[in-house]
C-alpha cells in the first residue's frame, strides 16, 4: 500500500518521519500543494467555460464533465444489459435454425453493439501495449548493438535522426495501405485496424529507445569495462553481468518517453483512421454535435491524461524494481 | 482529389478480370426486360457470412441501418450485424473496398464515382438506395440580407421556391469588387455537389468545371462560384469564420445554421428536384459475388427498416428520432433532429414551413434501386466535367447496370411478401419494371430528365458539358 501511495505521489517522499504529526506535517506539503494547484484549475476552468460560446453551446465546465462521466457509466451498464438479451436471443435463434437444419454448427457470437466508455478505453490500453512491446523488442537490442559498436552507431544513425521526428499522421496512410495488402486473411486473429493502430505506434514509439539504450550503453563507466576485461568475462555475460545492469536506468528512460510518445500517438491514429478506441471515441463525439458533446470529450481528454499519467508511474515503478542503485533519485 | 493507386498489380488485374465479366453479364440484360422474372423461387439461402459490419456516416438518413439494427430485422435474417461510425465519406469508401467494412451508407455518386474511375477506382454495387431529399442550402446572413433585395415577397414572407437568379446579383458584386465567391459542398461526387450547382446553374451562375484527365480535381475551372469540400460538421464554423458565403449539407447543418442565428437555409433539395434519390447501401462487387444470400437478407433487413419508418404516416418517426440521437448513431439532440424528421423546416428564423416529404424512406419506391437515378448522377458527371470524354447512352446504361442492382433488390422484395411481411403492391412490380422512372419534370429550372436519354438531356442545358465537348 506505501508503495502504491509511493507511485502515485507527486514528489519523491523520502522525508524522516517522527511520529504521527511528524508524519503530517512533513507530509503537508506535498499533499496540499497538488491539492491546491487542482482547485486552482478547477477554478480557473470553470470561469472561464462560462465566457467561451461555441457552436455547440457553452463550453463545458467541471460540473457539465462530471455529470457526463456519471451518464457514460450509466451507458455503460445499460448496454451490458442490451448484450446479455442478445446472448440470450441468439442461443434461441440457433436453437431454431439447427432445428430447421441439422447441419448447422451454432456458434455463439460476439455481442454486435457499440462499445462504450469503457471498452474503448481497454482497446486503446491493449494496443499501446501491443505497439510499445513491439518496439521495445526491436529498440533495446538494436540500441545495445549502436551502443557497443561505433560503426553500428554510424550506419544506423542517419536513420533514426530521418525517421525520429515522422509525424504518426504521416505514417498511417502507408501503414494502412501495407496492412490491407499484406494482412490478408479470411478469418484474421486480429482486426486489421488493430494492427494498423498498433505498428503506427510502433514505429512513433521506437525512437526515444533506441537512442536513450544506445547512449547509455555507450557510457560505462571504463572501470566496469576493464573489471569485465580482467575477470574475462565471455561476451554473454558481460552483457548481461555488465552492459545490462549499468544501463537499465537510461533505457528505461527511454521506454518511458517511448510509451508517453506511444499514447498521444495512438489518440490521434485512432481519430484519424477511425480505429476503434479512445480516439475514435473523441471523434465521434466530436462528430454529433450535439450539446453533451464537448463535456463528454473533456471526460475523455482527462481519461486519456489520467491513464497517461498512470501508465508513467507503473513505467517507473518497474524501473525502480530492477535498478541495481537504489539510491539515484527518479523522478 | 487525386487519382489513389493503392492496389497491387496483382489485385488489380485480378479487379479488371471480375468487372470484364461482370459487364458481360450485365450486357446480357437488354433494356427493358423484366428483371429476376426467372426467380420463381423465392426461398433465400442461409447467409454465407452471418457476422457483418458495416459503415455509416453520422447523418440523419442512416435511419434504415440503425433501426433494422434496433428492432432485429438483421437478427431474423441471421445475420449479427455491427454499425461503425466513420470518420469521412473517403475513409469510408476505402474500409469498403479494402474489406474491413462489408457495406456501408454512401452518396448515391460514390458507387457510381468508384467504378468508373473518378477518385478512387473499385468496382462497387448497390442494391437498396437509403432515402430521398434531406439536403438543405444556406447562405450565410450577409448574403441573405443582399439576396433579399431581389426576392418577391407574398403576406410578409418571402416566396419559395427560392432560385439562385436571386443570388446572381450577389455573385456578381462580389466578382466585380474582386472577391472570389466562395461555397461549401461535402464531397466531389456527392449529391450536395450536383444539387448545390444544379441550383446555382439553373440560375445563372457558373460552378466551375472538373478536368481529371488534365489532372485539374479541384472543379473550379471557368467558375464565377467556387465550390469546394467542407466536412459537414464544419460548415456552419466555416460559414461564420467567413471562409464560405453559403453551402449545401444534410441535416443537422441547415438548422444549426438557424439555431445559432448565423445563416438562412433558402431552398431545400426537395424543391430543386422533387424526390430526388440521397444516398444508398453499397457494397464491394466482390463482397457481393461471394456472399449473394447474405446480400439479399441484407436488402430484405433494410427495406423492412425503412417500411417501419415511414409506416403509417410516418407514426413511428418519433421512435426513429430517439434511436438516432443516441450518441453511438448519430448522437444531434433530439429536438434539432426531430425538425426535419418529423416534416418541418425552419427557413429564416421564425418562418417554419411544412416539408412532410423532406425525409423519404419508403413511400414513392424510394428504396428501389433505379437504373434511371444512376444516370442522373453519371449526366451531372458529365456536365460538370469529372467524365471528361463524351459517352453513348449505351455507356451511361451500362455503368447504371453494372452499379445498380435491382435483380437483388427483386429477390429480396419477393421473399418478404412470401414471408407474409410485406404486401406486393408496396413495390414496383417486378415483372414489368425496367428501372427507369418516367420522364420527371420537376426540377427548380422546368427541365424534363429521362433516363433513357442521357445525351439529349444534357443537351438541354446551358451551362454545362455536353455532346463532344472535351476541356
Amino acid at each position: 500500500m506505501s508503495k502504491m501511495a509511493n507511485i502515485l505521489s507527486f514528489s519523491p517522499a523520502k522525508s524522516p518521519m517522527s511520529g504521527t504529526m511528524g508524519a503530517v506535517y512533513s507530509r503537508a506539503p506535498a499533499l496540499l500543494l497538488p491539492l491546491i494547484g487542482l482547485l486552482m484549475f478547477l477554478a480557473i476552468w470553470n470561469g472561464v467555460a462560462k465566457s467561451i460560446d461555441t457552436s455547440l453551446g457553452q463550453f463545458p465546465g467541471p460540473a457539465q464533465v462530471w455529470e457526463q462521466a456519471g451518464s457514460l457509466i450509466t451507458e455503460h451498464s445499460a448496454q451490458r444489459e442490451k448484450a446479455d438479451a442478445f446472448y440470450t436471443r441468439q442461443e434461441e435463434r440457433n436453437a431454431a435454425r439447427v432445428a430447421q437444419d441439422p447441419t448447422y454448427e451454432p456458434k455463439t457470437r460476439e455481442f454486435t453493439g457499440s462499445p462504450t466508455f469503457f471498452d474503448q478505453i481497454w482497446t486503446s490500453l491493449y494496443t499501446v501495449m501491443v505497439g510499445f512491446l513491439i518496439a521495445s523488442v526491436i529498440a533495446v537490442p538494436v540500441g545495445i548493438l549502436c551502443g557497443l559498436s561505433k560503426s553500428a552507431y554510424a550506419a544506423i544513425n542517419p536513420l533514426i535522426q530521418l525517421f525520429k521526428p515522422v509525424s504518426p499522421l504521416a505514417w498511417l496512410p502507408l501503414v494502412t495501405m501495407v496492412v490491407s495488402a499484406l494482412y490478408v486473411s479470411d478469418d484474421p486473429m486480429f482486426s486489421k485496424s488493430f494492427v494498423t493502430s498498433a505498428l503506427t505506434v510502433s514505429l512513433c514509439c521506437l525512437w526515444p529507445t533506441l537512442i536513450n539504450t544506445a547512449v547509455g550503453v555507450s557510457a560505462i563507466d571504463k572501470d566496469l569495462i576493464n573489471v569485465s576485461k580482467v575477470l574475462r568475462l565471455t561476451p554473454m555475460s558481460h552483457l548481461t553481468k555488465i552492459i545490462l545492469p549499468s544501463s537499465i536506468p537510461m533505457i528505461f528512460t527511454g521506454l518511458r518517453l517511448s510509451l508517453g510518445i506511444g499514447w498521444m500517438v495512438l489518440i490521434a491514429a485512432e481519430m484519424l483512421a477511425q480505429n476503434p478506441g479512445l480516439g475514435k471515441f473523441v471523434w465521434d463525439e466530436f462528430q454529433n454535435g450535439s450539446s453533451e458533446s464537448l463535456a463528454r470529450i473533456m471526460v475523455a481528454v482527462l481519461t486519456i491524461g489520467a491513464i497517461g499519467f498512470i501508465l508513467d508511474r507503473i513505467m517507473l515503478s518497474v524501473q525502480r524494481a530492477v535498478s541495481w542503485d537504489k539510491t539515484s533519485v527518479l523522478r | 482529389m487525386t487519382k489513389f493507386k493503392n492496389v497491387s498489380m496483382l489485385k488489380q488485374i485480378k479487379k479488371k478480370m471480375t468487372a470484364g465479366i461482370t459487364a458481360a453479364i450485365a450486357l446480357s440484360f437488354t433494356l427493358g426486360a423484366p428483371l429476376a422474372s426467372a426467380q420463381s423461387d423465392v426461398k433465400v439461402g442461409w447467409p454465407e457470412k452471418e457476422e457483418l459490419k458495416f459503415g455509416f456516416i453520422k447523418l440523419t438518413d442512416m435511419a434504415p441501418l440503425a433501426i433494422a439494427y434496433e428492432k432485429g430485422f438483421f437478427e431474423d435474417e441471421g445475420l449479427y450485424v455491427t454499425l461503425e461510425a466513420q470518420a469521412n465519406w473517403k475513409v469510408l469508401l476505402d474500409r469498403t473496398i479494402d474489406g474491413q467494412l462489408d457495406g456501408a451508407h454512401m452518396l448515391a455518386g460514390q458507387p457510381l464515382g468508384a467504378t468508373i474511375g473518378f477518385g478512387t477506382e473499385a468496382h462497387v454495387v448497390t442494391a437498396f438506395s437509403m432515402d430521398l431529399n434531406g439536403n438543405g442550402i444556406t447562405v450565410s446572413n450577409e448574403i441573405w440580407e443582399k439576396m433579399k433585395a431581389h426576392i418577391p415577397v407574398e403576406d410578409g414572407k418571402p416566396v419559395h421556391p427560392i432560385k439562385a437568379d436571386y443570388l446572381k446579383p450577389v455573385v456578381e458584386e462580389y466578382r466585380d469588387a474582386g472577391k472570389p465567391f466562395n461555397m461549401g459542398m461535402v464531397f466531389p461526387v456527392s449529391t450536395h455537389n450536383y444539387e448545390l450547382r444544379y441550383w446555382l446553374a439553373a440560375g445563372g451562375i457558373h460552378p466551375g468545371y472538373y478536368a481529371p484527365h488534365k489532372g485539374d480535381n479541384a472543379g473550379q475551372i471557368d467558375a464565377e462560384a467556387l465550390l469546394s469540400v467542407t466536412p459537414p460538421p464544419q460548415m456552419p464554423a466555416t460559414m461564420e469564420a467567413g471562409t464560405i458565403y453559403g453551402y449545401c449539407v444534410g441535416e443537422p447543418w441547415n438548422q444549426q445554421a438557424v439555431f445559432k442565428g448565423i445563416g438562412v437555409p433558402v431552398i431545400t433539395d426537395y424543391e430543386i428536384w422533387k424526390n430526388n434519390p440521397e444516398k444508398v447501401f453499397g457494397v464491394s462487387q466482390a463482397w457481393a459475388e461471394k456472399y449473394p444470400n447474405t446480400h439479399i437478407r441484407v436488402v430484405k433487413a433494410l427495406i423492412r427498416a425503412a417500411m417501419w419508418l415511414d409506416e403509417n404516416d410516418n407514426a413511428n418517426r418519433p421512435e426513429a428520432v430517439k434511436i438516432l440521437a443516441k450518441s453511438n448513431y448519430v448522437g444531434a439532440d433530439e429536438d434539432v433532429l426531430a425538425n426535419s424528421m418529423t416534416g418541418t423546416f425552419e427557413y429564416e428564423k421564425g418562418d417554419k414551413r411544412e416539408v412532410p416529404d423532406f425525409n423519404v424512406f419508403f413511400r414513392y419506391n424510394a428504396t428501389y434501386p433505379f437504373y434511371s437515378d444512376a444516370i442522373w448522377y453519371l449526366t451531372q458527371m458529365r456536365r460538370w466535367g469529372q467524365i471528361s470524354e463524351p459517352k453513348s447512352d449505351d455507356w451511361y446504361k451500362e455503368t447504371a447496370r453494372k452499379v445498380y442492382k435491382p435483380e437483388v433488390y427483386a429477390m429480396a422484395a419477393k421473399a418478404l411478401i412470401a414471408e407474409g411481411k410485406a404486401k406486393a403492391t408496396d413495390f414496383p412490380a417486378f415483372a414489368t419494371e425496367t428501372g427507369f422512372k418516367p420522364p420527371q419534370s420537376e426540377f427548380i429550372d422546368g427541365v424534363t430528365y429521362d433516363g433513357s436519354k442521357p445525351n439529349a438531356y444534357l443537351e438541354q442545358f446551358g451551362i454545362g458539358l455536353k455532346g463532344e465537348t472535351v476541356l
